[in-house]
């Protein structure tokens, strides 16, 4: 509580603070219990029901791609709307589409392995999403829940809290419009280091599904709740001798300029042989590259790790901004800033992440020393992430893939959309799983399996103990209405439980259709705010202060 | 410190010296009753028994604990509170009361503006007819047959006469009693135009939840306009949440004069009760503002746990629960009734208000001591023992809702079969039917009736009253 005014005759304002939990942590635990009895729900809807819900969820987030893009850039300041928009079609009719013809729902029969396989989703999901790529996480998250019949409590990232949260209600909305169980959907309003934690120690929460710094993917392993968390990326991209270069050129400088080299994905350090380089720099610098002279080089390696670490001010800036701000003249075309360097050793900067256009170059004598520079790229940082390759001998391509500790390796593709299943068959995902060798559960892109487990009726394996016919058995069936219904009175409703008709019903039926504003509550009515200007200068301080503090989770310590 | 003001050598003594020192009667009954409850521990919607019995609580003595036992958050802004706070002054102005009064009409139904405080329900109900008469200069009350809106002074008068002829304190020269969703009575009742106000629980609680009819409550506000009496809506028992509507009354449309709340609204951690106002009823508060007065009558302690109840039951996520709740033990008692349709023979359900009928006189006795035994603990209606009030939480998850119905339906075929050795008609074998005659007819057909006065020290009421 805080102290009284004690001076005689004060008239300023009186403000009595009875909280005890940290702000918001409540109501994200009463999120937590209405998700809880959404899932419980929503695990019994069957697969043309959960498909009607995807479909229009997914519709719902691609007819805002643009209006998100838009939005993610002004709130936080990082990419490329343009970009954006493909990301967030990409991961909402994309990714429906791309799971079409996918069944997390309904019964699987192996007569001959004797074998049922019954879904059972994982409950109820908590989804930390970024602030670099936040309505995109969003979204494919949101999704892959709902392919599986779970519900999701999202808690954004705190720069990109607006657009992530106004993204989930939309993809809510639609959900539940479509008959998604009220509650599958819900977002947390005040995201903060203590409410996270909150979340992720309470029991409701059945799977955290964690896309951040690594403090945050760390904390979600050690919070006793099962997880899936993704660490940071670092991406090698090696040029063998017999690359197509020119083509290989042209990937390399579209997928580092996509949305400003703001994806854990994006290339960081390209290695090319020496036979090859010349011709390969030529082609790149026509794509759109600027090579920095060796003093531009170490001006730019200068501004972007004061001290030795990544400033990140430089997150998902477009090249010639940085190239300004290092005090350069670079050509208004240039899309990306190559920046050579001769070893790839821990004190070399350049050859850390880099979440912005400014991409790393190292030349090899060889094969064998391209792969150990790419090695030593990911001794650095990105272990189990992605890298990439320009190639077109496969036995070079499976050294490559074999050598490096990585879990994807994109060939003769950009690595931003390329590792993130955009372009390439991995599976679409925002969420790159880093395995074991990156200290995670998961090892490939984040897809709705990893959401859902099943149950095993395992037969008898004596031929003569027969095997159940079990088809057109479906355990599941669809809503026949609103998910809850509203409680109507029931000497007002027929046998089977539904409001009569001519018996009016109050207009907001739904539980969820009132969420926005009531945060408060009642003693805070809506549209009143919430505190002074004091109180949101000092809010934004404390924002600044955890978004730094995960940036640097994300790049890294530069010895990670 | 609190085994040296509370220590008994063990449960069977206590019980002696409660009824020795405290109610000889109530104590007596429980033990008859098959509910030999001394409730120690309490916890969320588990209440235990000092010999460790846990049960579920689904009477949550009217919807007090809607919010569960001891809500954690409720318990901390009580204790925050406590370092800066006590009940305060009551002729001052305060911080905590004019927050709550705030809060509450801000959240109430259209036109109330004004919020009086007391510290329980009966004393909010006399505030509520008090203020009544001053706006009308009318005298007469109108209530319904069977209704129970507290035990103090006026509040008394408004209910079965079976408690205020005992005090001498029936007024039936004021006190109108109508039945029960009979729009012609009430009509009879209002047309001398002599009626302060109606006042009506929205599901008359302690009669079994029957639910009004459809245009009931609708038919009666136009007949209180018409008449120039004023509606008085008791929410003690059917507001906060408990229908899915922060207060029934809104789930008919109507805007009532004077709404009173008490019971729940204060989370069950400190008492506090409240009467909202309409501008043009709440005429006294301008004109002589000490006409009440009270000196708990909204204590502070008691305004800060009603805010935190009132901001958590007002979250979006609590109504949804609601929702939830209401639909799976709705479907689940419904299942439950299929089994035993000539035993369990109704069920009013307006949320999580509900009450259960049952196939016997006396139905309801027979299965909240079976529902003791497994576990759970529901109140009959004392007004119509047919019927199991039952009363679940707001923040019930699903698997205790799974648990209560497993209770329930094991519970409830029991208490058929105990039912079944003394039917038809018959009076339970194991359990007092004091309170009641067996075999009376249904509250429907009899409005008002009263029990045969038994003789002797050992059995002293001529009721039982169970809230
Ligand atoms: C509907 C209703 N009104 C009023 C009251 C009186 O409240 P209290 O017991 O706090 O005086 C009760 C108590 O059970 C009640 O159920």
């Amino acid at each position: 509580m805080s102290e009284a005014p004690v001076t005689a005759g004060f008239d300023g304002p009186i403000a009595i603070d009875l909280l005890t939990d940290p702000a918001g942590v409540p109501r994200a635990r009463a999120m937590l219990q209405r998700a809880q009895w959404a899932a419980s729900a929503f695990a019994r809807y069957d697969r043309a029901a959960v498909d009607r819900i995807v479909a229009a969820a997914a519709a719902a987030g691609a007819a805002r791609a643009r209006e998100y893009a838009d939005w993610a850039v002004r709130e936080t300041g990082f990419g490329v709307a343009e970009h954006k928009v493909i990301k967030n079609l990409a991961s909402t009719t994309g990714l429906a589409q791309a799971y079409a013809g996918h069944d997390y729902v309904t019964p699987r029969v192996d007569p001959a392995a004797r074998i049922v396989e019954i879904p059972r989703p994982a409950g109820v999901v908590l989804a930390l999403t970024p602030s670099t790529n936040p309505v995109a996480t969003v979204f494919v998250k949101s999704l892959l829940a709902l392919m599986t019949r779970n519900a999701v409590v999202v808690s954004p990232h705190p720069l990109a809290r607006e657009c992530s949260a106004d993204a989930a209600r939309a993809l809510a909305d639609a959900a539940v419009a479509a008959g998604a169980p009220d509650g599958v959907i819900q977002v947390v309003d005040e995201p903060s280091v203590p409410l996270i934690n909150a979340l992720m120690t309470d029991e409701r929460t059945n799977l955290i599904v964690a896309t951040g710094g690594v403090g945050v993917v760390r904390a979600a392993y050690s919070s006793g709740t099962p997880a899936i968390g993704v660490g940071p990326g670092n991406v090698p991209v090696f040029v063998a001798d017999d690359a197509d270069l020119p083509e290989a050129a042209r990937r390399i400088v579209d997928s580092k300029s996509f949305d400003n080299s703001i994806l854990c994905t994006n290339e960081s350090v390209l290695i090319v042989t020496e036979a090859a380089a010349g011709a390969l720099l030529r082609h790149l610098q026509r794509a759109g590259a600027y090579l920095l002279p060796p003093e531009d080089r170490d001006k730019v390696r200068d501004l972007l790790f004061p001290g030795g670490h990544f400033d990140t001010r430089f997150v998902g800036k477009d090249a010639t901004w940085i190239a300004a701000q290092a005090g350069l003249r670079v050509p208004g075309t240039s899309r990306v800033l190559l920046a050579p360097f001769p070893l790839v050793v821990p004190e070399e900067p350049l050859a850390h992440e880099k979440l912005c256009p400014v991409l790393g170059l190292t030349q090899v004598g060889s094969v064998r020393h391209g792969i150990g520079a790419a090695r030593a790229v990911l001794r650095l940082g990105g272990r189990g992430h992605s890298a990439a390759i320009h190639a077109t001998d496969p036995a070079t391509i499976m050294e490559y893939g074999a050598a490096l500790e990585v879990l994807r390796v994109v060939v003769n593709a950009g690595s931003s959309l390329g590792s993130a299943g955009i372009g390439t068959g991995l599976a679409p995902s925002m969420t790159i799983g880093t395995g074991f060798f990156g200290r995670s559960s998961v090892g490939e892109n984040l897809q709705p399996k990893h959401l859902v487990q099943w149950t095993r009726l395992a037969y008898n394996e004596d031929p003569a103990v027969g095997f159940g016919d079990f088809t057109g058995l479906v355990p599941w069936e669809a809503p026949t209405g609103a998910v809850p219904p509203y409680p109507v009175a029931s000497n007002l409703r027929d046998h089977g439980g539904r409001p009569q008709t001519g018996h009016p019903v109050p207009a907001n039926k739904t539980p969820g259709q009132d969420d926005r504003g009531a945060a408060a509550g009642p003693a805070r009515p809506a549209g009143t705010p919430g505190g002074t200007d004091a109180d949101m200068e000092a809010l934004r301080a404390e924002i600044r202060r955890v978004v730094l503090e995960e940036l640097r989770g994300i790049v890294g310590d530069g010895r990670g | 410190m609190a085994e040296e003001l509370i220590a008994f050598p063990s449960k069977a003594e206590m019980l002696d010296r409660s009824r020795q020192f405290w109610n000889p009667d109530k104590t007596q009954f429980w033990m008859d009753s098959g509910v030999p409850l001394v409730i120690d521990r309490r916890e969320g919607y588990f209440i235990y028994d000092v010999g460790g019995k846990r049960l579920i609580d689904v009477h949550l003595n009217g919807g007090t604990y809607n919010l569960g036992h001891r809500n954690p958050e409720v318990a901390a802004a009580v204790t925050a509170a406590m370092q800066r706070f006590d009940i305060g002054n009551h002729h001052f102005p305060s911080l905590a009361r004019t927050a709550l009064a705030e809060a509450l009409v801000n959240t109430a139904p259209p036109g109330l503006t004004k919020v009086v405080f007391g510290s329980g329900g009966g004393e909010a109900i006399d505030i509520a007819l008090k203020t009544a008469r001053h706006a009308t200069k009318k005298r007469r009350i109108v209530s319904i047959a069977k209704a129970y809106h507290g035990h103090t002074g006026l509040a008394v008068a408004t209910g079965d006469d079976r408690f205020s002829t005992l005090f001498l304190a029936d007024r039936p020269d004021e006190f109108t009693h109508v039945p029960f969703n009979d729009l012609a009575a009430m009509e009879d009742a209002l047309r001398g135009r002599d009626v302060a106000a109606v006042i009506m629980e929205t599901i008359p609680a302690t009669y079994g939840f029957p639910l009004p009819a459809p245009g009931y409550l609708e038919g009666t506000k136009k007949l209180c306009e018409r008449y120039g009496a004023l509606y008085i809506a008791d929410e003690v028992q059917t507001g906060l949440m408990r229908t899915g509507e922060l207060w029934a009354i809104t789930k008919h449309g109507i805007a009532p004069d004077i709404l009173v709340t008490g019971k729940g609204i204060s989370g069950g951690m400190y008492p506090v009760s409240a009467v909202l106002v309409s501008e043009a009823a709440a005429g006294w508060l301008s004109e002589d503002g000490f006409a009440h007065m009270s000196t708990f009558g909204g204590a502070e302690l008691g305004c800060i746990a009603a805010l935190k109840t009132l901001e958590i039951t007002c979250r979006p996520e609590i109504r949804s629960l609601v929702f939830y709740i209401a639909d799976v033990l709705g479907r689940g008692l419904r299942r439950i009734q299929s089994a035993y349709p000539d035993w369990f023979t109704g069920i009013r359900q307006d949320g999580l208000v509900m009450g259960l009928e049952f196939g016997h006189p006396q139905g309801a006795k027979f299965v909240m001591k079976r529902l003791y035994e497994h576990g759970v603990w529901a109140i009959f209606s004392t007004l119509d023992p047919r019927v199991l009030q039952f009363k679940p939480g707001l923040l019930l998850t699903p698997d205790l809702c799974a648990e209560l119905l497993d209770r329930a339906e094991v519970a409830i075929a029991a208490a058929r079969d105990d039912a079944g050795s003394a039917r038809p008609g018959g009076r339970p074998p194991a359990l007092p039917a004091r309170g009641t005659t067996p075999g009376a007819p249904g509250p429907r057909e009899s409005p008002a009736r009263r029990d045969p006065p038994s003789a002797g020290p050992a059995s002293p009421a001529n009721g039982r009253w169970v809230r």
